[in-house]
């Protein structure tokens, strides 16, 4: 079991290389760089005009809903992982499985795609 | 003194400093790529439309990276007064962060591997699926509208091209029996995937494009409309940091194309005499390779239409995809072509 982590162990160490050099990049640049911050280089860009209106405001629900399929076909796809690695050792059992699941997949993506879900016009 | 000496000698403080070596022997000649990369991508696109490139600093422009990162280096940083400050931060530093700790699991060669954890693949997909949490994070704490429309639109964008590439993914650990990077490689040594599962590396190729936010599918940054999209706000290393991690962010892709489709460090034809070069350097061709076509696509293709881009990505890629996984599945399983 510790051998199986101490695999893992580089990749921490590659997270904590990592971090370091943005975090000196980020802070080098802060050091060598002049900083003269005034009011209107602060505020948000805007096209040539002061910014009006708050940015943080509706958004369109097609993004919530692409959200919302992406969960759905993303969680399917990490079901398959497991199946499509052991495939030869399951056999067609687990085969006709997988299809059977992926039958009633298909059917409620048909429903979605005949409900506009999908449509951006 | 001695005890210094002893703690380290000791084994771990060894394998310690090794594995630092060797990570950053991998960080730093993929810095210099991505450095090169910005400049290849000036130099191709401007012959493309027949003119120059950069070639002014340094023989054949050869120094205008370093020129353009100690300009962004000098520049001042500016949070705006309206941004959240510590996700605004963050935001460009998690981009950089995730496009370089992807690399740990890349084979390089036979053996060549920082981690050679045996969910390779499953470790590159989720790293690459962390990457919309940059974009989204950099367009919310902007607090700005360009910045928040291009987060919305990569996002939406990111995770639609994402379920297509996932799938794609299935069909070659079918193929290859495992979710090791290395054995996947291996199990192409008498075949490349991309010619049994050639649709799949079409769609894994244009899918990688949308996931990088790349032309024909750039239309987060659209720069015509939202004039750089997610880090208009940003400035200075910051945005060298997005910058950098979006171009290392292609090369890792490319480096995906060719661990899962072009036989990774595997020369082209199993003779011999290819054998004499070294796996790395066949790895660093095959991805050079296929960053050309990046840029060459960039050079040619006019930008998609927000509607069209999801078109392609739920109404095409993904049915394509779920019949292919089926297909594949079916034919292995028919002909006992399934590895054990």
């Amino acid at each position: 079991m510790s051998s199986y982590l101490m695999e893992y162990l580089p990749i921490v160490v590659f997270l904590a290389i990592a971090i370091g050099l943005s975090a000196a990049f980020v802070i080098g640049s802060v050091i060598v760089g002049a900083q003269r911050p005034d009011p209107e280089k602060l505020s948000a860009y805007e096209c040539g005009f002061e910014a009006f209106d708050d940015s943080r405001s509706r958004f369109d629900i097609r993004f919530y809903l692409v959200a919302i399929l992406f969960i759905i076909f993303d969680l399917e796809v990490a079901f398959l992982f497991p199946w499509a690695v052991s495939l030869g050792g399951i056999g067609a059992f687990g085969f006709w499985s997988m299809f059977v699941f992926l039958v009633v997949l298909t059917v409620g993506f048909i429903y979605e795609w005949k409900k506009g879900a999908l449509d951006w016009d | 003194m001695e005890t210094i000496t002893r703690f380290l000698t000791s084994p771990m403080m060894i394998e310690l400093i090794w594995t630092v070596a060797q990570i950053f022997a991998v960080i730093v000649p993929l810095l210099i790529a991505v450095a090169y990369l910005t400049l290849a991508e000036r130099r191709v696109i401007g012959l493309m439309q027949l003119r120059k490139g950069p070639n002014v600093v340094g023989p054949f422009g050869l120094f205008q990276p370093f020129a353009d990162a100690l300009k962004l280096l000098s520049k001042e940083t500016i949070l705006p007064s309206g941004a959240s400050k510590a996700v605004f931060v963050i935001a460009p530093m998690l981009t950089f962060i995730l496009s370089l700790v992807a690399w740990a699991v890349i084979p390089f060669g036979e053996g060549m591997v920082i981690a050679d954890v045996n969910v390779g693949i499953l470790y590159l997909f989720a790293i690459s699926s962390l990457g919309v949490y940059g974009v989204i994070m950099a367009g919310w704490a902007s607090n700005s509208k360009y910045p928040f429309l291009g987060a919305m639109r990569s996002a939406a964008q990111m995770i639609s091209y994402e379920v297509s590439l996932g799938l794609v993914i299935i069909t070659v650990i079918m193929a290859a029996g495992s979710l090791n990077l290395s054995d996947i490689v291996m199990a192409q040594k008498d075949m490349w995937f991309f010619i049994p599962l050639f649709p799949m590396f079409v769609i894994f190729f244009i899918s990688t494009l949308a996931e990088t936010n790349r032309a024909p599918f750039d239309l987060p940054e659209g720069e015509s409309e939202l004039v750089a999209g997610y880090f208009v706000e940003y400035s200075s290393m910051s945005f060298a940091l997005f910058f950098l991690g979006e171009y290392a962010n292609m090369i890792l892709m490319s480096g995906m194309t060719t661990t899962l489709f072009l036989g990774g460090w595997l020369p082209p034809f199993d003779w011999p005499i290819l054998y004499l070069i070294p796996g790395p350097i066949w790895f660093a061709l095959k991805v050079a390779l296929v960053l050309f076509v990046f840029l060459w696509v960039r050079a040619t293709t006019p930008r998609y239409r927000y509607d069209q881009l999801m078109r392609l990505g739920w109404k095409i890629f993904l049915p394509f995809t779920l019949i292919f996984v089926v297909l594949t599945g079916g034919v292995l399983l028919g002909f006992g072509l399934l590895p054990q």
